[in-house]
Parts: C-alpha cells; structure tokens; sequence
C-alpha cells in the first residue's frame, strides 16, 4: 500500500477509521492518563459514550498550560521504556512543553512526513536539503525521517551558516529545500549577492516550508526567486511536529486527519463552528501512544473545508494559518515573546520598560521594530550616548531572540498616548491581511 | 571659574516627528522665554535640541510639563573677533591642554565679534575655562544671556 492512500479514502471509510480509532484513543487516555480521567469523570463522560464523531464535541479542551502542568512526563499514556524519542519547546514562556514518542508513534510521524514530500512527488534521485533546526525543535528530525524513507538523499544542514549552506546546495545539487520561507528568501538574497543565480547555478525543482505563516507575497517570492514549487507544512510539536497537513500541487493544504482530527472553534465559547467559518483550530490525535492528546487547543487561527480538491484528495482542507489567539509572535519564523523584550530591557539600568513592539512587512519579509521610551534617568544629553544605548538593545535583542529587531529611540508618553496602556504589541502584518491582501 | 561662567544649557530629546519642533518653541513662546543660542543634533531617528535662553529654569520646567526629556548641562561661552582665526585659536588652546570638544556652536552678532558655545566633559569644564582664559580668550558671562 502505498504510504499516502490514505488521503484518497471514500469518506464513510474515512469516517468510520476515524470513529474506531477515537473510541481507542479516548479509552486509552482514560484508563491510562489520570489527568483525562479526572476531566472525563469532571464532565461526566465515559469512553462508551462516544458513539459517533459528533460525541467528540462532548469532550473537554485540552491547553498548552496543561502540558506545563505536568511537565515532563505527567501526560504520558505509556511507561518511559516505550518512549524512543522526547522533543521540547524552549520553555521561554515558562515551563518547557515535552512530547515523547513511541517507536509506533515515530512511524506515524515518518508515514505523515512522506505524505507530505509526496505532495512534490519526492523519491530516489531527489537531494533533499533540509535546513530546518536539527534538536530539540521536531523540524529537522521530522523533514529528514521522511524524506530518507522515502528513498531521497537528505542532507542535514540544520539551520546558520548560510554561505556553507549555498555551497552544498550547489555541488551536492539540491532538488529539494526544507525550511521556512523567510530562510530561503535570505538564501537567495545571499546567493545573488555572492554573484551566483537562484535558478541557473542551482537545481531545486521544490520547496517544503513552514514553521511560520506565510503571505501569498512571501510564497510567491520564494517560488519565483529560486524557481520552484512552493509546497507548505503544518504542524505542532504537541499534536506531532510537521506533518500535521500539507499543500498539494493546486496549493491546498490537507489535513491527515486518519492521524489527527480536526475541529475549529469560537476561540472565546470554545463552542464548534460550522464548516467554512474562521475560528481556532483543535485537534485530537487518533493514533498516537506516547502523548494521545484530546481536543488540543492550537491557539492557532483557520478555517475548514470540506469540499474535494482538484488534486483528487478526500482529507479535508484547512484555510491558511491568519492569526494566533495568544500573544505570541511568529517574526521570520521565529517565536517572539513580548516578555523576552521586556526582560532586556529591563537589564538596561533607569530604563523605563515603556516599550512596542511592531511587526511590520518589508516587501514579503517581517520587520520587527522595538519602540522604546527615552525618559530624563537615561538621557544625558548627548546624542553619541543614545545611539550607543540603541545599539547595546539591538545587540541584547539579537542575542535574547535569535532574531534582528531594530530600536527606534521615542519620546516620553508617545506610547500611551497612542495606543492604551497595555497594547504591548502592535502586528501590521494582520491589518495588512485585514486591508484585503 | 565654573560658578562665574558656566551657562546652563537645555538639551531636549526630540523624535523627528512632523510639528514636533514647532510644538516645542511655541511652548517656549507662550511661556516668555527667549532663545539666545540654539543648536539641533540630529541622528536619523532623533534629534537633540542645544538651547541656551534667557531663563533656564522656566524653560525647562514648562518643557519638562509639556512632555518633553530635558537635560541641563552646563557650557561655556567665549567671545572672539569676527575675522579669520578667531575660532581658531580657541580650538588650539583646547586641544593644545587635551581638552575634548564635545560640540560647539557659534553667533555672529552683527558687530565685530562673534559668541561660541563650547560643551566639554563635564570633568574638563573648569579646566577649560583656565585654559582660554589664559590664553587671552574673553569668556562671556551668564548674565549676558540670561538679562535680555
């Protein structure tokens, strides 16, 4: 059987793999996890009572803070011995959030992950440079399991050094690329600075990128720029890292949802919205053993769609990723915390944490600006002390948030004025979208 | 010498935001206060304003309510003849004593003479002050700015 036959299941069969394996999964947790146990027995369900996909809706909600609260292994629904793999977040909101994977969990990870390069029809021959982050963070791994099973040349170049990186995507020829789209943008702009053409001295025929969200801009840049087929990947370490969904030829992204199914949900009453409306995304894992988790709550912003696709795929559509219900910020793929900022600042003495962030767009890629009060304990009055003071935070920044973000120096009270008190983050890229890109 | 003359200067933070200079001396113009010396720094995002006027401590305290970052510093002022080498010789002297000008600007009053502004280290001040003094430079006394 082929790896991806799933995705072209008739949807009563579709279906009712899905009701078989909730009803597993749901007992699993139950017996297995005295966390769901309690929340079960809070809500007074017992596994018998779902009966149908539409009981899933009868289940509780579970949070990222849940994982935190039982860090690192309190969720668990096998023994440690089961476990072949343990990933995390970086923790920088606080507790680290740990996902753990069984040698079965590993598989369906692998499966996904070859569904998704199946979308650009990876295989033998390919060479498929991964520059996701190797560690911790499930890109890397994810990308390379599938990519190798599939029979592909994987080079694990992780992320950073971007000129060694052109390098090897030059003399080992590259036909694919993996990482987030902003990086193979910034591959590009350093490929034509060192003189060298995007599409005649390199080979990729296909690209697979995620991690952050993407405006049409970006994705088109990216495919122009370096002539390639622009496929994107969704996914969350909690549900299993990439290979949540993936786009197909006709841009579409599918969800796998024999693996993971979805729901979207008014973010406020957490109440399940009808097809088609825009909500945040849930999922409940169907299949996985180390880390089954129910009605998982994305934060993250989309829609559903239920209609068939051109490509021929049964599994449903989910809309792009708009927006997150929290305050966290995606800058350039990267995980920005309004806490992070707040934190170097406050490290400079007398400096008032009077600060903004803005996101803004720069052509297709994000600009990420802190605007900063200058108040009468740091300003003495010389113009050479003020820059010094904007470049110390830009480089603090840069060491904080693994990330460029520019210090615009402003006056006193500007930011109240403007904004509210506790506006502390202020996203053009959303108003852009809102403005009808 | 620093008691006799020192001359207060305001620096004011400004943003290089539109209106933002008429706002500040039309603050200045309501409260009665006249310029006497005025010098503006400018990085790309920001501005530092140099105001030496008539009367420091009001300027400063209706600045201060307005919303604007004040600083005070003090300065010194000489007064050389308007003709070649007349500032000249005021740089000499300091750099001959390895005093640091910080930034220094200059009036031309019509007359035969002109006014310089000069900021040095504020470690360096009183020094300075000996050194073109003795170099046969008139330092200006506050009192020729603030009485006008």
């Amino acid at each position: 059987m082929k790896p991806n036959a799933a995705d072209y299941y008739a949807r009563e069969d579709l279906e009712a793999l899905q009701l078989r394996r909730l009803k597993e999964t749901v007992a699993r947790v139950y017996h297995l996890v005295t966390f769901y146990r309690h929340k079960f027995e809070e809500a007074g369900i017992k596994p018998e009572d779902i009966r149908s996909l539409e009981d899933l809706r009868r289940l509780p909600f579970t949070v990222k803070q849940d994982l935190r609260d039982h860090y690192p292994f309190g969720l668990l629904a096998v023994p440690l011995e089961q476990v072949v793999r343990i990933h995390s977040s970086s923790g920088t909101t606080g507790k680290p959030t740990v996902v753990a994977y069984t040698e079965h969990d590993m598989r369906v990870w692998t499966e996904v992950m070859m569904r998704t390069l199946l979308m650009g029809r990876v295989g033998p021959g390919d060479v498929v440079h991964n520059a996701y982050g190797y560690g911790l963070f499930t890109g890397g791994l994810g990308f390379h399991y599938g990519a190798e099973a599939l029979g592909a040349a994987v080079v694990p170049s992780s992320v950073g050094f971007t000129k060694r990186q052109l390098m090897l995507m030059r003399d080992f020829r590259a036909t694919v690329l993996c990482c987030t789209p902003s990086y193979a943008l910034h591959l590009a702009e350093v490929a034509q600075e060192e003189g060298l053409d995007p599409q005649k001295d390199f080979r990729l025929r296909a690209g697979f990128f995620g991690a952050e969200p993407a405006s049409p801009g970006l994705r088109q840049a990216v495919s122009e720029v370096w002539g390639l087929k622009y496929f994107e990947c969704y996914g969350l370490s909690e549900i299993i890292g990439p290979g949540v969904a993936a786009s197909c030829e006709y841009g579409e992204l599918h969800i796998f949802e024999d693996h993971f199914l979805p729901e979207i949900i008014h973010p406020e009453t957490g109440e399940v919205l009808p097809e088609g409306e825009e909500g945040e995304l849930v999922f409940t894992t169907l299949t996985k053993q180390a880390l089954p988790l129910i009605r998982y709550r994305t934060r993250d912003i989309s829609r559903l769609y239920r209609e068939p696709c051109r490509c021929g795929r049964t599994i449903l559509r989910m809309g792009r990723v708009v927006g997150r219900t929290d305050d966290m910020l995606i800058v350039s793929g990267v995980n920005v915390f309004p806490s992070q900022v707040e934190h170097v600042l406050t490290k400079v003495e007398g400096l008032t944490p009077n600060y903004v962030i803005v996101v803004d767009k720069k052509g297709v890629l994000d600009v990420l600006e802190v605007w900063v009060e200058v108040d009468e304990r740091i300003f003495t009055g010389d113009l050479g002390s003020l820059e010094n003071l904007k470049h110390k935070l830009e480089e603090e920044l840069a060491n904080h948030l693994f990330l460029r973000a520019r210090v615009k120096l402003v006056e006193p009270k500007t930011l109240e004025r403007s904004m509210g008190k506790a506006k502390r983050v202020i996203d053009r890229r959303e108003l852009e979208e809102k403005l009808g890109r | 010498m620093r008691s006799q003359y020192a001359i207060k200067q305001l620096s004011v933070f400004l943003e290089n935001r539109k209106g933002r200079l008429k706002e500040l001396t039309e603050i200045l113009y309501q409260a009665g206060v006249n310029i006497r010396a005025l010098a503006l720094a400018e990085s790309a995002e920001f501005g530092i304003l140099r105001l030496v006027v008539d009367n420091p401590e009001k300027a400063r305290s209706v600045l201060s309510k307005a919303g604007f970052t004040v600083k005070e510093q003090e300065v010194f002022a000489v007064e050389v003849e308007d003709r070649p080498g007349g500032f000249y010789q005021v740089v000499k002297l300091l750099a001959e004593a390895d005093i640091n000008i910080d930034y220094t600007y200059a009036f031309v009053g019509g007359g035969e003479k002109a006014i310089l502004i000069f900021k040095v280290p504020d470690e360096d001040l009183e020094r300075a002050m000996e050194v073109v003094a003795r170099g046969g430079i008139r330092l200006v006394e506050p009192i020729f700015f603030y009485s006008s």
